[in-house]
């Protein structure tokens, strides 16, 4: 129906036009109160277009948005983000860890009425795992026996471990016990389609009119760059309890004008605000802002590989050097929490991170200790160190690399920056690239400390920037992976980590903050890590 | 003249092919790729990302292939937007930077040249310091400056037209951004026109002219405008192309779902089919408009002839 929609936009003649334009708008003025009485509509800024709505090739938190409101998964996730039981009444996991077996609930229903059974899911999962499906996020569901093989083309996709039992029933076998399947499953890539559309209509099944899906809303409209139109489904399971009948998303790319339209009262909500706007807004504006930990760290990766970044050393003076509590107090300004460990605080299945020992120590004897240990290296005054930042473009990000290069002069350190766009930035690091230091952002797919160290195994080529080298880090990863039991998987997981702060592939600098502007008239929007706000529990007064 | 036409249109489909050949290689000669954003991909994923796209043989290959394809009149799908090919994106935004640029071009003309000519014909004078001074205005402020206060001015501080944002597509939602596009050209064409009035005013004609004594409007109209317009017609070519493509930040920051920020973003995303499909347009935009330029110019001034 889009495909129409946009065949239908025919450019008129600037006359025409402008009486048609007016006419509408007279209606519009006219209608406007009458409509808004009838219906419950929420204007939702997000982030950006989508790049798309298949939610096997999607990528993006802000993608997960729409998907979340248009489909089900086994399980969901509550106003909290919480995990809660969603097309999966309940399970049973079996002793060992690796069998999952879900009950689907009788009244899961497709949009057009079909009812969602455990062989959709086995469908869905098969698809996302096919290789020419495309799928960027593929790897969230390698945990399931046989995905990683079917998704490298050497298995055919009918022998993923996911098997229907009957039509409400669906077990799943992993490779390993893997404690966090569940919060994976929330992920977007394990939404389910339906599959006789897609059988039907392939890559076509996204648009509006022909997607069939089983969450809170249906598509009825989107135009690109201008809006995306969701609509109540009268068939979702939970139907009685969702108070929003139509929920409009915006690509809110200038986040300044999102600013702008949530305080014209033309937006509900916006997921994002401008950094320097936060100071005003906390003046101005209070009712709307909301800030909240979330699970992200931005930090320094260190290249393990060109001298002198390979002595340990030279990398625990620049972290220390580096004043955490100024930049996020001073520079960013929202909240952020100095990171002196990797791991976010408040992670699930995990205590609290490993920190740095020089965590509490006064700034002046960290840049008296970092000095000793520059000396000790071979730098002072006489022979200073160098250092070239490498960084994403972006003011933000610039003026981070400036206050650091300004505390690492303390010591004599002398700092050059250099930036590049976001594709060529990635595409260096990704491709091995050599560099000094540069500046990465990593915000958690799912709520577990994995997530967070896998990034720098040795043999995770695509994101270990720091090409960091150690078997015994390698090694507790891999106990890691086998360990059922949660507490003994923390206690490894912790010796990981402080091996990480210890080595510093990564220099920690904070933990991101999720900032969202709230209208005092949306309600039921409430403030969490995972940063997930689903439109079935909210309501406009 | 047809044969004028006829041989610019011929002439114009090698530079249309130079332009294709020179952005498609240079396009891949920039690092990153589309899929190469905030978080790598896992090896495998990407290898199936870059077969699915056929982005994994040779380059060679790859721009035969394209090339093929455009003159079946196929852009290939957007490498970003997933769910959409080229074409679909860009008949959906092209509509939408027409109706904008055509607006804002018109109404910059017009006013455009009646500050201009009021300018020339009040020199050194107080109208024309103030006319000067509002165009000197329009143009060193850039768009991204403009468009925020005005967004404010009327959307929050008087309430008078939405903030920002596409809503139903009614003309309160574009009187802001068509402000913020004509603004600038208005500028440009205040100035051109001014200059080139004052020039044709000193010549002898127009002398004659008043010397016959016909009235001021009618110099100014039937005879001066005419040969002032000249400078401003030239600028017509460029300036229609950039409006009718759109601009990128007026439809970031109003929400405007026209083809500008592709272009943009486009090439910030290596979305290398969408900046192809864009480049290609506004190539054949600029040859047209070109052309264009030229039969008006020859249907203005007599002097102009084309055809032997």
């Amino acid at each position: 129906m889009t495909q129409d929609h946009i065949a239908n936009r025919q450019p008129p003649t600037p006359q025409g036009l402008l009486h048609l334009a007016s006419l509408a708008f007279a209606v519009v003025l006219v209608l406007a109160p009458i409509l808004a009485g009838a219906q419950s509509v929420y204007h939702r800024g997000n982030t950006g277009e989508p790049e798309t709505l298949d939610q096997h090739i999607t990528s993006t938190t802000y993608e997960a948005h729409i998907l979340r409101e248009l489909y089900e998964g086994l399980v969901a996730q509550n106003a909290k983000g919480e995990v809660i039981p969603g097309v999966a009444q309940r399970w049973d996991i079996s002793d060992d860890g690796r069998v999952y077996t879900f009950y689907l609930r009788d009244d899961a229903m497709w949009s057009n009425g079909d009812r969602v059974t455990a062989g959709d899911f086995v469908f869905s999962l098969r698809r996302i795992l096919t290789p020419d499906t495309g799928a960027k996020y593929a790897n969230i569901l390698y945990p399931i026996e046989h995905a990683q093989a079917i998704n490298k083309g050497e298995q055919p996709p009918d022998t993923l471990a996911a098997r229907a039992i009957d039509e409400g029933t669906l077990e799943i076998t992993l490779r390993d016990a893997t404690p966090y399947f569940l919060e994976l499953l929330t992920h977007q890539t394990g939404l389910p389609v339906h599959p006789p559309t897609v059988q039907q209509h392939d890559k076509g099944f996204v648009r509006p009119g022909i997607m069939v899906s089983n969450g809170a809303y249906t598509l009825k409209e989107q135009i690109p760059q201008a809006h995306i139109l969701l609509e109540k489904n009268p068939n979702f399971h939970d139907a009685t309890n969702v108070s929003i009948d139509q929920v409009y998303f915006y690509p809110t790319e200038d986040r300044g004008a999102a600013l702008r339209r949530v305080i014209a009262g033309e937006l509900h909500s916006n997921n994002d605000i401008p950094d320097e706007e936060v100071a005003w807004v906390r003046e101005n504006h209070p009712e709307i802002l909301r800030t909240a930990t979330q699970l992200g760290t931005y930090y320094y990766a260190v290249d393990h590989t060109v001298p002198p970044f390979d002595d340990v050393r030279v990398r625990t003076a620049l972290s220390m050097m580096i004043d955490r509590e100024y930049l996020t107090e001073e520079i960013t300004g929202s909240g952020e929490v100095p990171a002196y460990g990797f791991v976010p605080p408040g992670i699930g299945n995990y205590g609290e991170p490993a920190y740095a020992s020089y965590r509490d120590e006064p700034m002046i004897d960290r840049i008296e200790k970092a000095g000793e240990l520059l000396r000790e290296a071979g730098f002072g005054p006489d022979n200073p160190l160098q250092v070239e930042i490498r960084y994403n473009t972006s003011e933000n990000h610039k003026k981070i690399a400036l206050a650091i290069a300004d505390m690492w002069a303390d010591n004599a350190v002398q700092t050059s920056l250099l930036n590049t766009d976001v594709a060529t930035h990635y595409g260096y690091l990704r491709d091995g690239g050599a560099f000094n230091v540069a500046r990465a952002g990593w915000i958690g797919d799912y709520n577990d400390p994995q997530n967070f160290l896998f990034l720098v195994q040795s043999d995770n080529q695509g994101f270990n920037y720091a090409k960091y080298n150690n078997p015994e880090y390698d090694r507790l990863m891999d106990e890691a992976a086998q360990t059922i039991d949660l507490e003994e998987r923390a206690k490894i997981l912790y010796k990981a980590e402080e091996l990480f702060i210890r080595d510093l592939p990564y220099i920690p600098i904070y933990y991101y903050v999720s900032k969202s502007l709230v209208a005092p008239s949306l309600k039921g929007w409430e403030d969490n890590p995972p940063n997930v706000h689903p439109t079935r529990f909210m309501s406009i007064e | 003249m047809w044969r004028y036409i006829g041989r610019r249109l011929l002439g114009a489909v090698p530079t249309v092919f130079i332009v294709i050949t020179v952005a498609f290689f240079m396009m891949r000669l920039a690092p990153g790729g589309p899929f190469l954003l905030d978080r790598p991909l896992p090896d495998q994923i990407m290898e199936n990302l870059m077969r699915v796209y056929q982005l994994d043989q040779p380059l060679w290959v790859q721009y035969t292939s394209y090339l093929k394809n455009i003159i079946r009149g196929d852009f290939g799908p957007s490498l970003i937007y997933r769910d959409f090919t080229v074409a679909e994106l860009i008949a959906g935004g092209l509509p939408v930077s027409i109706q904008f640029g055509v607006s804002a071009l018109l109404i910059a003309l017009g006013l455009g040249t009646l500050l201009g000519t009021l300018a020339a014909l009040y020199q050194n004078r107080g109208g024309d310091y103030l006319v000067m001074g509002v165009a000197t205005f329009g143009m060193t402020i850039p768009n991204f400056v403009v468009a925020p206060v005005l967004s404010f001015i009327f959307g929050i501080a008087l309430g008078w037209l939405p903030t920002s944002g596409w809503g139903d597509g009614t003309i309160s939602y574009k009187v802001l951004p068509i402000i913020c596009l004509m603004l600038p050209q208005m500028a440009i064409i205040t100035r051109l026109t001014r200059a080139g009035m004052i020039e044709v005013l000193r010549s002898e004609p127009i002398r004659t002219a008043h010397a016959k004594g016909l009235p001021t409007r009618v110099v100014l109209t039937r005879h001066a405008l005419r040969g002032a317009i000249l400078p401003v017609i030239s600028y017509l070519g460029p300036a229609a192309a950039a409006l009718l493509t759109g601009s990128v930040v007026i439809e970031t920051i109003f929400g405007v779902p026209g083809i500008g920020r592709y272009f943009v973003q486009g090439a910030l995303n290596r979305d290398y089919t969408l900046v192809m499909g864009t480049v290609l347009l506004i190539s054949v935009f600029i040859l047209l408009f070109n052309l264009l330029v030229d039969i008006i110019y020859s249907v203005l001034d007599p002097r102009v002839i084309y055809d032997d």
